[in-house]
């Protein structure tokens, strides 16, 4: 059962019209794991979040959901069995409460009762989060928003998590405060697939990871491998890596 | 004799039946638009259709002409059973014509979405024109002509009876809207449609949903109109779908309380510019504030313009 993983890619390819952008891809991310999906810009890490999330669907290959194919499911499908998305740039609904935010996560669970529970665990996350739910989503700050993002993403109680750049356009106390809550939530047993363009502190919190490049995985390994990558240091670490 | 004053509060009355009509039809453009950014011509005669069928509905009661005068339960039950069917065949064919004609080219960028709606509406229009060889047809009146006169300020009954069909409308539309688990689907569908979708929102459902709900009140609004006017005929949809559009700009395209403040305003304007300018100039001046508010306030009085993606 346990080698069972939670999510699999296997030889993936995705398209948007003629434009071929996810190119036999393989990812597998097991539970427990915090995995890491680096590369550059427009090399095809969002897409990958769309294709697990079922926003757009591969043209070949297959999606697995521990051991069941999702690749033809509706979202909803998918959101039900346990995978949550924390979007890039947020996109929380803007014009909607911070409470009504975290109740469209949970749009899927009919439970009350559960609902209560993950609104709790969610509160006793983020604080900050309890004290802002009546007001607009759209007027809070931006490391705010990140929060509500994550939480909303927690309402669903997920298996996974895909995260598209959760630390893009915070402030570098928030972007701490993000990655120590993603390992938060890890231990609680939620796995993690991340796209992150900071990708030192991304390799520092994660199990393992991937580099896409053009739609290719280039390089896959261990997080503290690819972090002693000297191809990785040159392309994503730069002077970022901290000693 | 009536003092100007008196004359202002007639008008004031007049215009606040005529606005909540506009007001329930606006609400199905702004219901619509606010998730799919289509302005649905389909509307105009969806509405022109709901006063039919409100027709049928009286007529099979064997309440015809205007001589039929009910009173107490008698007329609680007919107007109620008229406004009942009336809302679900219109809401039924808002959803079909949004399920056939709509649906297949979503996500089909450029006008050819609203086009179609122009198609359907044109066909509802002429069916009906044939069907009743565009003849106007009397409407019942099935309200006591019991008017109450306040200093000279005539309430019919039949403004009283709109007044409380529209407010119990759209109190229900709103709180749906604020409340139900549905309603908040549709909000947040309309702010972020891709992102509700990642939530697990059935965005088909709640597209169906935008188009019964405002559909079923163009219905309701052409009951309306029948009973206002005592007549509907096939070409009614034009003028008080133009305004009821209007009022949906005014108010804030998308924005559900802002298409109550329009349609209520454009009522207003009506009979007021009716009163103190004339009849004949009332429709430029409801059409001259449409494009004051398109150049000078286009997200409109209360509304965000388009889904906002911040
Ligand atoms: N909805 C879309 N329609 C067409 N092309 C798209 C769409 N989304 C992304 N692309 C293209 O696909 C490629 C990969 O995009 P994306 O996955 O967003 O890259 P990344 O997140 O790695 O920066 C880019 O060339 C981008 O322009
Ligand atoms: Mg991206």
């Amino acid at each position: 059962m346990s080698d069972i993983p939670l999510l699999q890619f296997m030889a993936v390819n995705t398209y948007y019209g003629d434009l071929h952008v996810l190119k036999d891809v393989d990812y597998t991310i097991n539970k427990g794991e915090i995995v890491v999906l680096l590369g550059g810009n427009a090399s095809g890490k969002s897409t990958t979040m769309k294709t697990i999330m079922g926003v757009v669907q591969p043209r070949s290959g297959r999606v697995l959901f521990e051991g069941t194919r999702i690749d033809q499911s509706a979202t909803a499908a998918r959101v039900k069995r346990g995978i949550m998305p924390v979007l890039e740039a947020r996109r929380l609904f803007p014009r909607m409460s911070v409470f009504e935010n975290l109740e469209m996560g949970a749009y899927t669970r009919r439970s009350k009762a559960e609902f209560a529970a993950d609104l709790e665990l969610v509160y006793a996350l983020f604080p900050r989060v309890k004290e802002r739910r009546g007001q607009l989503a759209g007027t809070l700050s931006g490391g705010e928003q990140q929060m509500v993002a994550i939480g909303r993403a927690l309402m669903g109680r997920p298996k996974l998590i895909c995260m598209d750049e959760p630390s893009m356009g915070l402030s570098p106390l928030f972007v701490e405060q993000v990655f120590a809550t993603i390992q938060d939530i890890n231990r609680q047993g939620i796995s993690i697939f991340m796209v992150e363009q900071n990708a030192a502190m991304a390799l520092s919190i994660a199990h393992r990871g991937y580099v896409l490049q053009t739609g290719r995985v280039v390089l896959s390994g261990s997080a503290a491998d690819l972090a002693a990558n000297p191809a990785i240091q040159d392309a994503y670490l730069g002077e970022m890596v901290v000693d | 004799m009536i003092t100007p004053i008196e004359l202002f509060a007639q008008q004031a009355v007049n215009g606040l039946s005529l606005g909540a009509m506009y007001a329930l039809l606006a609400l199905g453009f702004t219901l619509v638009y606010g998730i799919l950014e289509l302005i649905n011509f389909a509307h105009f005669n969806v509405f022109m259709i709901g006063s039919f069928v409100g027709l049928i509905v009286l007529q099979a009661l064997g309440i015809a002409g205007q001589s039929v005068v009910l009173h107490g339960a008698p007329l609680i039950f007919a107007l109620l059973l008229a406004l009942i069917v009336t809302m679900l065949v219109c809401g039924i064919l808002g959803v079909l014509i949004e399920r056939f004609t709509l649906r297949p080219m979503r996500g089909v960028r450029g006008p050819m979405a609203m086009i179609t709606t122009i198609g359907v509406s044109y066909i509802l229009y002429n069916v009906v024109l044939l069907a009743t060889n565009a003849q106007a047809l009397n409407f019942p009146d099935p309200l006591a002509t019991q008017d109450f006169d306040i200093h000279h300020v005539v309430i019919r009954a039949k403004q009283i009876l709109i007044w409380i069909i529209s407010l119990i409308l759209m109190v229900g539309l709103d709180q749906f809207v604020r409340r139900s688990r549905l309603g908040k689907a549709m909000r947040a569908t309309a702010q972020d449609a891709e992102a509700a979708r990642m939530m697990g929102v059935d965005v088909d459902r709640v597209v169906s949903t935008a188009f019964f709900a405002g559909s079923a009140l163009a219905g309701a609004a052409g009951l309306i109109f029948g009973l206002y006017y005592n007549f509907t005929q096939y070409s009614i949809g034009y003028s008080a779908g133009l305004r009821a559009f209007t009022a949906a700009v005014l108010g804030g395209i998308g924005n559900v309380p802002g298409a109550m403040l329009g349609g209520i305003l454009i009522g207003l304007i009506e009979t007021m510019s009716s009163q103190y300018i004339a009849t004949k100039w009332a429709d430029v001046i409801i059409f001259s504030i449409l494009i004051l508010v398109l150049v000078f306030k286009p997200a409109g009085l209360l509304g965000a313009l388009a889904p906002n993606r911040s």
